[in-house]
């Protein structure tokens, strides 16, 4: 970055730690960016004449008397319609190739939408994954993240979802990605055809895991530029937000902060509300809906991180391998939309939340089945033919590579209703049951 | 009291870590003073948190972005404040009281803050007190009406000592910042009352003769909240729960159901959709009690998890000041706070910043002592005049991992006296509300005074029959796991008829559809007419060869009871069903 004429120029630095340094001078802003031998870095700490930095990019190799410049500003992003189709990284610069971004530029971390101008969401967002779509479906303006084991194959349905989503933008926040699922994102957008809705910002596993911190902020800017600006749906991938907190472990660790359970920051839960309560519905149109993913050591979910998130989130979805039809699935008794009703049976056909109850219900019921069976017990008529229900219902309907509307999910729940039960065993209201009822 | 010219002390910032500010001051401040830190041509407000010689250390409610050393601080005089008079109601405030509503913007800009009534508003004032009579803080001068709730205009609550009552305006229509009364003190000096006026929020409002034991049940319409574990009028509960147990849906049909006078709602560091479906339903939703719209009775405060940390520390205490507030007058409050952890991570958060030695999982030392004062402003009193008011005050706590053994579950279940415990095992089942009847517990229900009260409302043998269904309850539970050991086959036919009892209890009882229209809200009548016959069923011998008998039998009870729950009470089909039962219960009943 180019220095200007009136920028001062500080050359002594008084302390320096692994991910912060110390300098004094004056006339400096909370929050404001500045330059340490030419390394991006943030102003965390004033006290009287003593600055601290936080260096984005490590202070490996930073000496006493490196060249600080302070930039009279806040991260910032420019925004324009020019976003649309680019890769950038952590600090907004391109990494594409591309040329500079032209546009107006606006702080990242903007502040919150008034609670009383936010709109209830209402609008579905088809994935045609009936996983998704039948037992948890998503609204537009909802938060939501994947909690999954780090093997579990978070990111191609997620690729997936965000494909197949009837959105005007999808903004993609990679942070510790690895550097092959950054070029499976890439090549996935650009495979379909769809390069020009998509902006990312990426920050993968070779970049310093300080500078991952921006990335939500980055793509949320982003992403209200095109909500509030251009009245468009947006949807909002982070992957992964563990890296992201973990990220944020390591600075308050830095600055000798008393850390809270599992050595996550007493604020954590704030840091990570901040970013996902980003997701809203305008009311003139525009929204942001965020997915996200978490992944889990173990499946641990009692972890701080996905503890508070999802305190935070309007549910979650669990993916789960079942070995019964050697398939990835999405898992109907962990998973939770908590935004599902505004739409099932309103926006979907009506029978939708009954048939929805009646399946999980039939699928609990082969899981008991299935403990009896492996505990030697007799198996009743009844459970062999919910474990032949669950089987379809997991290859058919559960199973991530499903890809069709949500009436002829529905339809197709019938089918197996009908194929193995009687109706009195289903529970379904009787009217339905007239209605819809293979014959 | 003098006129003095007030100097207020000025400062200027020396230090910035996050929203913890250091100023350095030129004259007298006090703990938990407000000071206004100039940014440019806004206004941060702040709290003063610790003074170290010249420095005082405060608390920015917004964010700190951009502040430098240098700039300047106006310390207030007094501490966080609320305005209370006519026009709370209905309204949605922020943490700090300013009106959300009047904010222009779809985003909400730091340092806007508003004045949270409506001064133009013409109110029909009738008098209360007369020229002549003694009056004191909180002593009633006059009323107007706000949404169908006589709202009293009080005597100031900071006014010290004993007053005489120079005159009152007429019966008419005024403004609330209209002279409506003169007050005299002893020494002759007059004072000026509005319907306007101004209390700290982190000081309780003291203005009754007495707090007694609460002992009026509340009505809240839940089964198992009511029947299982009643709480009082001006007690404390507690609901904590780990995410997805339907904390909200429940603090939900409590504040839609409760027979209370006022409603008010603190959302403290939730999710904001939460907060909107409030915003839509509250205006549309009819009070029960009353069939007048929900909203008119309710004021929300409204801090979502992602507007500043620290005025979700005083968003609490706000609401907590105008609960209070209503109680002078007379009136029943009910007062939500969802969640008093989030609350307690905003002290943690700041007790971090300031360095403080901490406690259990890094919370402050006194968080103990912080929720058992919060607790203890609740109440049931008896006013100077006679009158009796209440509040009653439900927080929920998100326990961190869903584990109760952490420090706001344990503090809170030392001050608040009713505990629903919320459990992960009966929300995968679907078991809703999903409040564990075992572990939970209201400790009302052992106070003599309300025993008496409830054998006059309902009747003498209520609570030995309440009592009665939790050792069934019990007892099913430690059936069942004997069954689960053993086998079906395993034990006798009545242990699985004993199961079954409990199961009936399950539910008929205890579940509840808070979304079905008419099972959401079940009278006090009605819910002993359910007890009634549900007891009478665990009471009765029945004759059964196997156990594979005896599941299908009570699967038909569950279901045609459960119909009962879903019809209107003593509708045609209603007795329908009850004969329906009778016809049932005939087949086996010895």
């Amino acid at each position: 970055m180019a220095t200007k004429a009136f920028q001062k120029i500080y050359t002594k630095i008084t302390q320096i730690t692994k991910a912060t340094c110390s300098l004094h001078a004056s006339n400096v802003g909370n929050d404001e960016l500045a330059t340490v031998n030419g390394k991006l870095a943030q102003v965390v700490k004033i006290m009287g004449e003593e600055v601290t930095l936080q260096v984005f990019e490590g202070t490996e190799g930073i000496p006493t008397d490196a060249e600080v410049i302070f930039l009279g500003k806040a991260p910032s992003l420019k925004v324009s319609e020019q976003l649309a189709g680019r890769f950038f990284n952590s600090f907004g610069d391109p990494i594409d190739g591309g040329p500079e971004v032209e546009g107006e530029e606006r702080e990242i971390g903007g502040p919150s939408v008034n609670p009383v101008r936010r709109k209830q969401p209402s609008e579905l967002i088809a994935t045609g994954i009936a996983g998704i779509d039948l037992n948890n479906t998503l609204v537009s303006g909802q938060k939501i993240p994947f909690f999954a084991d780090p093997d579990q194959p978070f990111n191609q349905v997620m690729a997936n979802v965000a494909l197949r989503a009837q959105t005007d933008k999808i903004i993609l926040g990679g942070m510790g990605l690895t550097n092959d699922d950054y070029l499976y994102f890439k090549n996935v957008f650009n495979n379909a055809g769809v390069l020009d809705r998509i902006v990312s910002f990426v920050n993968t596993t070779e970049n310093p895991p300080v500078e991952r911190l921006l990335i939500p902020d980055m793509a949320l800017t982003a992403a209200e530029y095109f909500a509030v600006d251009k009245n468009e749906k947006v949807l909002v991938l982070l992957t992964d937000m563990t890296s992201y907190a973990d990220a944020l472990a390591i600075v308050s660790n830095r600055m000798d902060q008393i850390p809270s359970k599992d050595s996550m920051p007493g604020s954590l839960y704030s840091d990570l509300a901040k970013i996902y309560e980003k997701a809203v519905q305008f009311p003139e149109g525009g929204s942001i809906t965020i997915i996200a993913v978490t992944t889990l050591s173990g499946g641990d979910i009692t972890h701080a991180i996905p503890d508070n998130t999802g305190y935070i989130t309007e549910g979650q979805l669990f993916l789960r391998r079942d070995t019964d039809v050697g398939k990835v699935i999405v898992d109907p008794f962990r998973s939770l939309s908590r935004l599902k009703q505004l739409v099932i049976g309103k926006k979907t056909r009506e029978d939708h939340p009954q048939v929805m109850n009646a399946a999980v219900r039939l699928f609990a019921d082969a899981a008991n089945a299935k403990t009896k069976l492996e505990n030697g017990f007799d198996l009743t008529d009844y459970d062999e033919r919910t474990l032949a229900f669950a089987k379809d219902y997991s290859n058919k309907l559960l199973a991530i590579d499903v890809n069709i509307d949500a009436t002829a999910m529905l339809d197709v729940a019938w089918d197996m209703l009908g194929d193995h039960f009687k109706p009195a065993e289903v529970s379904i209201k009787q009217e339905l049951v007239d209605k819809y009822w293979k014959k | 009291m003098t006129k003095e010219i007030f100097m207020s002390t000025k400062g200027k910032v020396k230090g910035i870590i996050s929203n913890l500010v250091t100023v350095e001051v030129d004259g007298p401040v006090a703990q938990n003073e407000i000071a206004y830190i100039a940014l440019g041509n806004q206004k941060l407000m702040a709290e003063v948190l610790k003074v170290v010689g010249n420095n005082a250390f405060v608390q920015v409610f917004e964010s700190t972005r951009g502040l430098k050393v240098g700039n300047e601080v106006e310390f207030m005089g007094h501490m966080l404040e609320v305005t209370l008079g006519p026009g709370l109601l209905s309204r949605n405030y922020d943490g700090l009281q300013n009106d959300l509503d009047k904010l222009t913007g779809v985003f909400l800009q730091r340092g806007e803050y508003n004045f949270p009534l409506d001064t133009e508003k013409l109110w029909s004032f009738k008098p209360i007190a007369k020229a002549g009579d003694k009056v004191e803080a909180g002593s009633w001068l006059g009323e107007v009406d706000e949404n169908f709730q006589p709202h009293k205009i009080m005597v100031p609550f900071n006014l010290d000592g004993q007053f005489t009552v120079k005159s009152v305006v007429a019966a008419g229509e005024y403004k609330i910042l209209d002279k409506i009364a003169v007050i005299v003190d002893a020494d002759g000096n007059e004072k000026d009352i509005t319907m306007v006026q101004k209390w700290p929020v982190k000081k309780a409002i003291n203005v009754h003769a007495e707090k007694p034991r609460p002992f009026k049940l509340l009505e809240t319409g839940v089964r198992t909240i009511d029947t299982a574990n009643p709480i009082v009028e001006g007690g404390t509960g507690f609901i904590p729960g780990p995410f997805g147990t339907g904390k909200t849906v429940l603090q939900h049909a409590i504040s839609k159901q409760a027979e209370a006078d006022i409603v008010i709602i603190a959302a403290c560091g939730e999710r904001a959709n939460e907060v909107v479906e409030i915003f839509v339903e509250f205006p549309e939703l009819e009070d029960p009690h009353t069939g007048r719209k929900l909203m008119e009775r309710t004021i929300i405060i409204a801090n979502t998890s992602n507007m500043p940390v620290a005025s979700r520390e005083a968003s609490v205490y706000t609401a907590m000041t105008i609960s209070e507030y209503y109680r002078a007058m007379g009136l029943r409050v009910l007062m939500m706070a969802d969640s008093t952890s989030r609350w307690a991570q905003a002290l943690r958060e700041m007790s971090n910043r300031m360095e403080e030695l901490p406690g259990q999982d890094a919370f402050p030392m006194d968080l103990s002592a912080i929720i058992a004062n919060f607790y203890s402003r609740a109440g049931y009193v008896y006013l100077k005049n006679g009158e009796t008011g209440s509040i009653t005050f439900i927080g929920t706590v998100s326990p961190a991992g869903g584990n109760l053994k952490e420090p706001v579950t344990e503090s809170t279940k030392k001050a608040a006296r009713c505990f629903f415990a919320l459990e992960q095992a009966r929300a995968d089942r679907k078991r809703y509300p999903a409040v564990n009847p075992i572990d939970s517990y209201s400790k009302y229900i052992e106070y003599p005074e309300f025993e008496e009260y409830i054998s006059k409302r309902i009747s003498p043998d209520w609570t030995s029959k309440v009592n009665d269904m939790k050792t069934i309850l019990q007892r099913g539970k430690e059936v069942q796991e004997q069954i689960n050991i053993l086998g079906d086959d395993g034990v006798p036919v009545e242990y699985h008829l004993t199961f079954w009892k409990s199961e009936v209890i399950d539910f008929v009882i205890l579940q509840q559809d808070a979304f079905d229209k008419i099972d959401s809200v079940c009278p006090l009548e009605r819910q002993e007419f359910m007890l009634n016959l549900v007891m009478d069923i665990c009471k009765s011998d029945f004759k059964f060869n196997g156990f594979i008998d005896v599941m299908d039998y009570f699967k038909r009870i569950i279901n045609v009871c459960k119909q009962m729950n879903y019809s209107v009470y003593q509708s045609e089909s209603f007795e329908k069903y009850v004969s329906e039962l009778n016809n049932i219960l005939s087949e086996r009943r010895k």
